[in-house]
């Protein structure tokens, strides 16, 4: 087989806090082919972000430790100085992020951020605002050359997240990063942005990372989903798989959290509890069951290896307490959000 | 953009209608009156009225007010009673105006220098030790009364080092404009350096919070997500938002020059209109006192229209089309 597009290995991340390291990725193993849309699933403050800003690069080197290998086509990523990683980015990958307004600089023209994307890694760029305007063009925007000259305060936010993903495309990268891209949009925009993405990745068979917590979104666009739980993958399989035969506890609580299932009148699930704190992360065990209020305790506090074990085809799961998981729903109480 | 300026300047009308109501009526809460202490204590009673009333001090206080307002549009700020007697108020205004302006230019942007450079120089070391110095520096400026500042530099470099000149403003009108202009710069400099050197706390602390605010907004994420490097992403996009809001504040700097700065001009022994109106305050030159208070509060709001134009002209998102 061809040559991983992303290849990630053991990628751990540790963020000095109050003068102290602390994990908050965990040994993350994670790869993405060409052409290839991998969906990254869990709550806030599971880790998605963290991994996304450790292939980008864009942590404080002052106070973040990356280890591990993350390999872009083949080229190691880790290691690499401030400078080495300013001529990849933006070139081999490119990022959409979650607030399109702040993610663009008020003081600064649309068309001079797109440029800026192109001409910072070639100062002699030909013909700079013509791949402006077919850029713009290429995102759906109709009047380009109007948008080009106006600020993004005057822009919707639909028009900014194509803004964003036109600067994300300026230099047809490998891969692109989307972190939540459309989260802050209105619903009626969101499924037009994703189109736009898709259509886009599969003009340019790019390799797409999707961040999300919306499992409307993962079901839409991904061929692959990873389901990350504190600093942790608990499980990863083809979406169909995933959708149909779900295993860790973990994931069958998030499809089952989705609200686009539930009727009207009925009472939503909630997995109760959040997120620990990154000082109460022991990654040696299976950190979501202590948010499984009915399981026994030698399940929770039960030591779980790292590597996931294989379930199905292409269907990786962490851990076994899945295999005896059921919910519990004889008492009233634990649906109540 | 020039509709907007037209609003701001029809709005400015009735303010200073507003001010000139509100200077008068202070003016004549003063204790006393400009007779008071310059008169003959054996003066009898009816040659007191008599004065009164030749000032059209004995009229009822709208009378006055309206009385002094009509001669104020005409050009005519009354005479001074006592600080330089006998001269007009617009002769006196006018023979202090250009020493505070050359020592207010000075000072204003010497203060832009200082303050500016002070912020980059803490926001790019924050918390280390340039930046702790810089801070608990422009603490101790900000608590410490700056006229203690002043009579300090003006014992260090009038007294103890002198190589500026103690008081006087160097203008001498028998010489030629070149020859007054440097050497009146010679006596600007040191009030002027002195003024700039303590005064910076606030644009400081408000430039190096912005800096450091900028540094973590969602856009520079962006810029350096397209492989924009730290140094050009500082220079390119966090200094320019970073320093929008201090633009606005230049406004008032331009404007606040020409109300001359009060202790600086007094201690220095620097008659611009700052010490004027000093020396009108304490021999209760009323004329002097309004027109001077009257200057300043026009040019407080003529800093307000600069500063609302100025931030239109560099901020898009407040440019009205």
């Amino acid at each position: 087989m061809a040559e991983k597009l992303l290849d990630a290995q053991d990628v751990s991340v540790e963020f000095k806090i109050a003068g102290e390291y602390q994990k908050a990725l965990h040994k993350v193993n994670l790869s993405i082919n060409h052409g290839e849309v991998l969906a990254l699933v869990g709550e806030s403050g599971s880790g998605k972000s963290t991994f996304a800003m450790s292939v980008m690069g864009l942590h404080n080197p002052d106070q973040t430790k990356v280890t591990g290998s993350i390999k872009l086509n083949g080229n190691e990523l880790i290691g690499l100085t401030e400078r080495q990683f300013d001529q990849y980015r933006g070139v081999s990958v490119g990022m959409i992020f979650q607030d399109p307004l702040s993610s663009l600089n008020p003081l600064m023209k649309i068309g001079d951020q797109i440029a800026e994307a192109m001409t910072v890694h070639d100062k002699h760029t030909q013909q700079v605002s013509n791949r402006v305007l077919g850029l713009l063009d290429d995102v759906g925007i109709v009047d380009a050359k109007r948008v080009a000259q106006q600020y993004p305060h005057a822009l919707s936010g639909g028009m900014r997240q194509r803004v964003m993903i036109a600067i994300a495309l300026a230099n047809e990268p490998d891969l692109i990063i989307a972190d939540e891209p459309t989260t802050a949009l209105d619903v009626t925009i969101q499924a037009q942005i994703l189109d736009l993405i898709k259509e886009i990745q599969q003009k340019k068979n790019a390799g797409i990372l999707l961040i999300t917590h919306d499992l409307g979104v993962v079901a839409e666009m991904a061929d692959t989903v990873a389901v990350m739980y504190a600093g942790q993958i608990v499980e990863k399989a083809g979406v169909e798989e995933l959708f149909n035969h779900p295993k860790h506890p973990y994931t069958r609580s998030l499809l089952r959290a989705d609200p686009s299932d539930v009727k009207p009148g009925e009472t939503l699930y909630a997995i109760p509890g959040t997120v620990p704190a990154l000082k109460d992360m022991d990654h040696n065990k299976d950190l979501f069951l202590q948010r499984v209020p009915w399981l026994d305790e030698s399940v929770v506090n039960a030591n779980v290896k790292d590597e996931l074990q294989q379930v199905g085809d292409h269907h990786y799961v962490r851990g076994t307490a899945w295999q005896n998981f059921e919910f519990n729903d004889v008492t009233e109480g634990e649906n109540q959000v | 953009m020039w509709r907007t300026i037209l609003r701001r300047v029809l709005i400015m009308i009735p303010q200073l209608f507003l001010v000139s109501i509100l200077i008068f009526m202070l003016a004549q809460l003063m204790p006393g009156d400009p007779f008071y202490g310059n008169l003959n204590p054996n003066s009898d009673p009816a040659t007191i009225a008599r004065m009164r009333h030749a000032a059209g001090l004995d009229q009822p206080l709208y009378q006055q007010y309206i009385h002094w307002i009509d001669r104020v549009f005409h050009g005519d700020l009354g005479t001074s009673y006592a600080v330089n007697k006998g001269w007009t108020v617009t002769r006196i205004i006018a023979s202090r105006l250009w020493p505070t302006i050359s020592m207010g230019i000075i000072a204003a942007i010497l203060t832009y220098v200082f303050a500016i450079s002070e912020a980059l120089l803490s926001a790019r070391h924050e918390n280390k030790t340039i930046d702790r110095i810089l801070m608990v520096w422009n603490t101790i400026t900000s608590a410490v009364p700056s006229f203690v500042f002043y009579f300090l530099m003006m014992i260090l470099f009038v007294y103890l080092i002198p190589i500026f000149p103690a008081s006087g403003t160097g203008i001498d009108d028998s010489q030629s404009f070149t020859t007054s202009f440097f050497s009146n710069l010679r006596y600007a400099f040191l009030p002027a350096f002195t003024i700039a050197l303590f005064s910076t706390n606030s644009i400081f602390q408000y430039l190096r919070s912005n800096l450091l605010d900028q540094q973590a907004q969602d856009y520079v994420r962006t810029a350096r997500a397209k492989g924009v490097t730290i140094k050009d992403v500082f220079r390119k996009h966090i200094l320019r938002n970073a320093f929008l809001p201090i633009a606005s504040g230049i406004g008032y700097s331009i404007t606040g020059v020409l109300g001359g700065a009060m202790f600086a001009e007094t201690i220095f022994g620097y008659p611009g209109i700052g010490a004027l109106f000093v020396q009108a305050l304490t021999s209760r030159d009323y004329t002097v006192i309004t027109a001077v208070m009257l200057l300043q509060g026009f040019l407080a709001l003529l800093g307000g229209l600069l500063s609302d134009v100025i931030s239109a002209w560099v901020d898009p998102r407040i440019r009205v089309k």
